[in-house]
């Protein structure tokens, strides 16, 4: 489905600030599978999403989505393929628009916009019925401005609208890391829930541990620009928090040596 | 009463100023100020082709492409030369001065006893009086051609903000009007944000044309000074229109913006009425656009310091 080959980006380079975001990152995603990918902060798990998504152009390397090469589209024209959930509540919708009016552009994504009243009768029945499952009595106020909701709400919506038209690829940025812990949870709950029933490709930048080990089926993890472990099938059915936790001291302490010298440890002492 | 009419009659016909602004302004919250130079261009283009024995539909017309192409040029100076907005439109702004001064040759050209957009009603309201040159209005005496021109202009701007308010609630104006609030969403819908950008200032610099085309055949000249300043009138008015009427829904919007232009004129009648400088006009408005935008974030904080003090006072 998406097959990610060697892509590395360099920002600021050849300055004080050049910060080697990803480097010679190669993923594929299955059809139909659901992947977190963790790592601490600075690690290029969001600079790996926003790749995908075209935020910026990969210096070197290939994206392809079922052998298409996106990797030199812009970022609205992968929006055909691809839906997105952004960290920022906020990021994801209109603010000063109405939930009617920000469901009806979601309905098109990368349609044509043709010069038709978008929002009617039958298209508000249409999205009543539809925002119903988010069980939020959101379709009693589809006329309310979005900008009058609270985070969570706005979250669930932005992951409505985003899987409104089944998208190739469902990317998921830190989606609940800016809610409170209840929205929190009920967004993840939400994400889980559509995911299966769409049957959904769909990849996770998360925080969250728990969540990493809770919902996907695959979880990438990342440090410095590079994928550092990569658990699936089984072996992502047996890890738990502590697990993921033990990995990352792990990376941590190679970090404390000169790159060398932990290759020559791990020979010797793993 | 003529007075009113007339206050009237420019009110509307800067109405699709105010209409084209609300486009720029409020829908992808751009600050244009091509609008003085396009407002002119509209002006002195339609003068020159009606001096030459164009129709004036026909003129007016010519004047929107016009108006679009100069917005157009505004936008790719932004989005494709990342100019900052304020400079693309000053850029574009000061270059249609000199482009105004080639279309007229001159510095302004006079239209009298040409045709114009309103001859059709004049025409219609002489049928019907029978051949006299003046009406009786609720009891006041009007010319008919001033009528005539009330008449067509008020027209053309309810016609106008139809079809605007169709537009903006299409599946192609509601991304419109998701541009200037969240241009990420946009891209994240499929849809260039850059490219909104581009259509929007053409079509609102379209209507300034239209609009500058229009005044220039109801006033009976084009001048190449007549656009400064326009821009900040049209501020004006849609603020007034705002505080007026809300912006509930779109058509409140944009009935908003047409009154406020209509009171905004009027205001100023009365007020040269009563003895203000016409040379002190622009900076009065300038001073009054100021206040109204700053006003309401100084009305919060006065009220949140009430607030304070009131509890302060009910703690001890």
């Amino acid at each position: 489905m998406l097959t990610i080959n060697n892509i590395s980006k360099t920002f600021f380079p050849g300055t004080i600030n050049e910060v080697q975001a990803l480097r010679n990152v190669s993923l594929q995603i299955k059809e139909g599978s659901f992947t977190a990918i963790i790592g601490t902060n600075g690690s290029g798990k969001s600079t790996l999403l926003n790749a995908i998504a075209g935020t910026f152009i990969p210096d070197e390397g290939s994206i392809k989505i079922d052998g298409t090469e996106i990797s030199r589209w812009p970022e609205f024209k992968r929006a055909r393929m691809i839906g997105r959930v952004f960290q920022n509540p906020f990021a994801g919708s209109a603010a000063d628009m109405t939930i009617a009016e920000n469901i009806v552009m979601a309905m098109r994504r990368g349609q044509s916009r043709p010069l038709k009243i978008a929002v009617h009768k039958s298209i508000k029945e249409a999205i009543a019925e539809k925002v119903q499952m988010l069980k939020m009595g959101l379709e009693d106020r589809l006329d309310n401005p979005i900008g009058t909701l609270s985070g969570g709400q706005r979250q669930a919506l932005t992951l409505l609208m985003a899987t409104w038209l089944k998208p190739k690829l469902l990317l998921l940025d830190e989606h609940t890391a800016a809610l409170d812990p209840k929205s929190a949870a009920k967004v993840a709950e939400l994400t889980k829930i559509i995911i299966e029933r769409e049957n959904l490709t769909a990849l996770m930048v998360t925080h969250s541990m728990q969540q990493a080990v809770d919902l996907p089926d695959r979880i990438v993890m990342m440090h410095r620009g590079q994928i550092v472990e990569d658990l699936h099938d089984e072996m992502k059915q047996r890890v738990r928090v502590p697990d993921l936790l033990e990995t990352f001291n792990i990376i941590q302490k190679r970090e404390l040596f000169d790159e060398s010298v932990a290759r020559l440890m791990k020979e010797q002492y793993v | 009463m003529n007075l009113v009419i007339g206050a009237f009659t420019i009110g509307l016909i800067l109405s699709l100023l105010s209409l084209g602004m609300l486009i720029s302004f409020k829908m992808i919250k751009f600050t244009d100020i091509t609008v003085d130079g396009s407002i002119t261009l509209g002006a002195s283009l339609t003068a020159v082709l009606i001096a030459t024995g164009w129709n004036p539909w026909l003129a007016t017309l010519m004047a929107f492409f016009a108006g679009s192409l100069a917005g157009a040029i505004t936008g790719v100076l932004h989005t494709k030369f990342k100019i900052q907005e304020i400079l693309a439109g000053i850029l574009m702004m000061t270059a249609l001065y000199s482009i105004n001064l080639r279309i007229m040759g001159r510095s302004n050209i006079p239209l009298l006893d040409t045709g114009s957009v309103s001859s059709q009603a004049e025409q219609l309201l002489t049928t019907v009086s029978g051949g006299a040159d003046k009406m009786n209005v609720f009891g006041w005496d009007v010319p008919v051609a001033d009528l005539g021109a009330l008449i067509s202009s008020l027209v053309l701007s309810v016609l106008l903000a139809i079809v605007l308010n169709y537009f903006l609630k299409t599946h192609f104006g509601t991304v419109l009007r998701a541009t200037g609030n969240n241009p990420q969403m946009v891209r994240a819908q499929g849809v260039n944000n850059n490219t909104m950008v581009v259509f929007s200032l053409a079509l609102s610099n379209g209507l300034v044309a239209l609009s500058g085309a229009i005044l220039a055949q109801y006033q009976g000249f084009a001048d190449v000074q007549m656009g400064i300043g326009m821009m900040v009138w049209g501020l004006a008015s849609i603020i007034i229109g705002e505080a007026l009427v809300g912006k509930s829904s779109i058509g409140m919007t944009i009935t908003g913006a047409i009154l406020g232009t209509i009171l905004f004129r009027l205001l100023i009648a009365i007020a040269l009425r009563w003895g203000l400088n016409p040379n002190d006009l622009k900076l009065v408005t300038a001073v009054f656009v100021f206040l109204a935008l700053v006003a309401p974030s100084m009305f919060k904080n006065l009220g949140k310091r009430l607030q304070k003090v009131r509890s302060h006072a009910n703690n001890q």
